[in-house]
């Protein structure tokens, strides 16, 4: 078996363009994908982890029975439902792009929202109390006050989440969307390079998710008790 | 939203023997890539505690390199691409004795062994180097240490974390549908293309998986319980990606 690794630098602009970045007639993209479906899984995850700490029972069984119902099966299985039921609920064809967006942010939200709750958890009550002394009402001390310390409690955490996130987008191509994975399929079907182009985008991920980790490595030492005691 | 239900495909003819292979398979495959995985995370979370730097090198390059890479590029990679460099003999003996599987199993095996040695790692780690310190205090002696005190610790300590990851182990090899392994999702996908009836075969798959998933969840939460060390709060929750 001889190598060449020359398919990568001929294809390197499709891959990289179409597939990384998603500028290209295909859309899609792993960047354009994971971007978007971070900050809104974020958003929606928040909003999940207080429901499920609410005291209303209406507001905190369904986010519980939800979230324990996307943490129970796979995210493949999750796509699906999601392929299936959006172009049926909406009574129109949905682009790939669409339906992997909705799906992600929706998954990723169940696991965001336990971390955020983890974080709400770690808040000492007295902080409530304080807020509620001093007048704010509810929304003024969930936002102000718990919020900033719940997440500042959990960043460690949620980076990792985003990581797992990023490399979950992988799966958009299981759909035919046209993501890093689903251009290096394209490429080594038409090149016959499997064992180049695969190990190529390995290292491409690689790099994304490792930066990742080293920044919350970082974040992590910076947020540690001892530093913020000392400093 | 017009659609027409029809929930006995699931078990009719063909489709209930699908689904039950299909959970067979997945079975089947989690617990081959379980054992694999779990002896990998426990070889390399333990390499990378030597007081050896190259074989601590070797080790992180192994869990950071694998670990950071979408397990679906990996199964892409250990199919289409890895069987390229074997000998022809060899890929030929693959091929025809179920390559899909062998692949699927050792991407599997791989990627999660490399998360599986940060879990255990961690678990290792957050145990208080004072319980090793009192136990060579008492008078116990070096292994007595470790047999006694050291490792029943860390196996209690590590049962959350790891559970939690061999569940993720259960739900992504779901992913193994991709390289054409008769799994669940396999199973679930081909009863929708045959009859039709996503929301259908849809529900059976979510079901069998929250089962499946909520169960080991629930026996585990009691080992837990009946194994927790008192006054202690899990310390190795913390869950790594």
């Amino acid at each position: 078996m001889n190598f060449d690794w020359a398919v990568i630098t001929s294809n390197a602009k499709f891959l990289l363009l179409q597939g990384l970045l998603g500028i290209g007639r295909f859309g899609g993209g792993t960047l354009r994908l994971a971007v978007p479906a971070i900050v809104l899984g974020f958003t929606v995850g928040i909003i999940l982890g207080l429901a499920r700490l609410a005291r209303r029972p209406w507001i905190h069984y369904p986010a519980t029975i939800y979230i324990e119902l996307i943490r129970g099966i796979p995210l493949v299985m999750v796509i699906f439902w999601f392929w299936f039921l959006v172009p049926i609920i909406l009574g129109k064809p949905v682009p790939e792009y669409w339906v992997a967006l909705a799906a992600f942010v929706m998954f990723e939200a169940a696991y965001i929202g336990e971390i955020i709750r983890a974080g709400i958890q770690s808040v000492p009550k007295g902080q409530i109390d304080a807020a509620t002394a001093t007048g704010l009402n509810y929304l003024q001390t969930t936002w102000d006050v718990i919020l900033p310390q719940a997440i500042r409690n959990v960043i460690p955490s949620l980076v990792t989440q985003f990581i797992v996130l990023f490399k979950d987008t992988s799966l958009a191509s299981i759909i035919g969307m046209m993501d890093l994975t689903k251009a290096a399929q394209t490429v080594s079907q038409r090149e016959l390079r499997p064992f180049e182009m695969y190990l190529f985008i390995a290292v491409v991920y690689w790099i994304f998710t490792y930066s990742m980790s080293c920044f919350a490595r970082w974040l992590e030492i910076r947020m540690s008790p001892e530093r913020i005691a000392a400093s | 939203m017009a659609y027409d239900f029809r929930w006995s495909v699931l078990w009719e003819a063909p489709h209930v023997t699908w689904l039950l292979d299909g959970f067979l398979t997945t079975l089947r495959i989690s617990a081959i890539s379980w054992i694999f995985a779990v002896f990998l995370g426990i070889l390399f979370g333990a390499l990378r505690t030597v007081p050896f730097r190259p074989l601590r090198a070797v080790a992180t390059a192994y869990v950071e390199f694998f670990r950071n890479v979408p397990l679906l590029v990996w199964l892409f990679f250990w199919y289409f691409g890895a069987p390229e460099v074997l000998p022809e003999a060899i890929r030929q003996w693959l091929i025809h004795h179920g390559m899909e599987f062998c692949s699927a199993v050792a991407a599997i095996s791989i990627y999660h062994g490399a998360r599986m040695s940060e879990v255990i790692r961690a678990g290792i780690q957050s145990i208080p180097k004072t319980q090793f310190e009192s136990g060579i205090a008492t008078g116990l002696s070096l292994s007595e240490t470790y047999r006694l005190i050291v490792i029943p610790i860390a196996l209690r300590l590590i049962v959350p974390p790891v559970t939690n990851e061999s569940l993720n182990l259960l739900k992504n090899s779901s992913l193994a549908m991709t390289i054409g392994v008769g799994e669940l999702t396999f199973a679930t996908r081909q009863i929708e293309t045959y009859t039709a009836k996503a929301f259908e075969a849809f529900t059976a798959g979510t079901l069998i998986y929250l089962g499946l998933c909520l169960g080991i969840a629930y026996i585990m939460n009691r080992v837990e319980k009946k194994f927790a060390i008192p006054g202690l709060i899990a310390r190795a929750e913390r869950a790594e990606h």
